[in-house]
């Protein structure tokens, strides 16, 4: 298989793990917020200074269909993360063969 | 395993945070002179992806809680360790500033814990398996899910020593230590199922691209053609 076909597999199984599957996901606390609850210092958590973010809890706000909604925050998720770890894998491999002339 | 603002003082906070910092920097260096070459740095990019992917999709683990992957072990073995440390890096960081999941202001301490702590203990527990295991490419897969498995109460734990330093609640740390463990070695199922899965598929499709099977695979062999006599 291809560098470019594998990755392009692999990029369509995220967006659907993210577009789709992630609409099914357990909506029961983790085990950080469930031990937290259990222990009693799950008050001490502060509102993030991004929760105003369109994008906040993996919805986009103003979208009120949550399975439309949660799917497009993931497809952004996936873009977003995928631009900047490739620009940065550029960056990285550029300085490199700078370096190995 | 996202922690968010509040739960750590701020010093601890600070501090992690420039331990964090540290650390990704050096992996920058290490990413760049022995990780990443041309043929496997699309890969660094799918994997991020994938994590941020598989991240949305908590599963159940009972009793009312959830777990979801945190892909350290899996990183590291697909596209080396200084590598997932930035993979994982990047992810906590779009989590952290566009969707609000984890704190800004703890977002060093999730690098540390997640990025850091799970991703080098996963590929240390991976190495050592690897090593006791067959000299089989299979045996990638395998050692990596037991990477995965240790790394999810590991960071648990280093949690646990984080909120010693400097939890923002009088907790019994006994007690503490003993849920965070319980909690996350079942979460640690999960994170080693996905791990095996996501591996054996890349290991099967293009084992000369996986980081953690460089030297298992098959020498080859130039041959050239019999002489005609």
């Amino acid at each position: 298989m291809s560098t470019r076909r594998l990755v392009l597999l692999g990029l369509a199984v995220s967006a659907l793990v993210a577009g789709v599957l992630s609409f099914y996901a357990s909506a029961h606390p983790d085990g950080l917020s469930q031990v937290a609850e259990s222990l009693g210092f799950a008050g001490t958590a502060r509102d993030s200074v991004t929760s105003g973010s369109p994008l906040a809890g993996y919805a986009v706000s103003g979208v009120g269909d949550a399975r439309l909604s949660g799917g497009l925050a993931g497809l952004v998720g996936i873009a977003v993360t995928g631009a900047l770890m490739m620009g940065l894998v550029l960056v990285l491999r550029r300085r490199a063969s700078r370096r190995e002339r | 395993m996202h922690v968010p603002d509040g739960f750590l003082d701020a010093p601890t906070s600070v501090a992690t945070a420039v331990v964090a910092a540290g650390v990704v920097g050096a992996c920058l260096v290490r990413s760049t002179r022995h990780e990443l070459d041309d043929r496997s740095a699309p890969l660094a990019g799918l994997v991020a992806v994938f994590i941020f992917a598989a991240q949305m999709v908590n599963f159940p683990v009972g009793a009312g809680t959830s777990g979801h992957l945190i892909g350290a072990a899996l990183a590291a073995v697909l596209v080396g360790p200084a590598t997932a440390t930035l993979c994982l890096t990047v992810v906590l960081a779009v989590q952290a500033f566009l969707f609000a999941d984890g704190g800004v202001s703890a977002l060093g301490t999730n690098v540390l814990l997640m990025g850091v702590v799970a991703v080098w203990v996963g590929y240390g527990v991976f190495r050592v398996t690897l090593a006791l295991l067959p000299r089989r490419l299979s045996s990638v897969s395998i050692a990596a899910g037991v990477g995965a498995f240790v790394s999810v109460p590991t960071a648990a734990l280093a949690f646990v020593g984080l909120y010693a330093l400097g939890g923002a609640a009088p907790i019994p740390l006994a007690q503490l230590a003993a849920v965070m463990t319980g909690w996350h070695v079942v979460i640690g199922l999960g994170e080693a199922a996905i791990t095996v899965l996501a591996v054996s598929s890349v290991v099967a499709a293009r084992p000369d691209l996986v980081y953690g099977a460089r030297g298992r695979l098959p020498a080859l062999e130039l041959r050239t053609p019999e002489p005609v006599s």
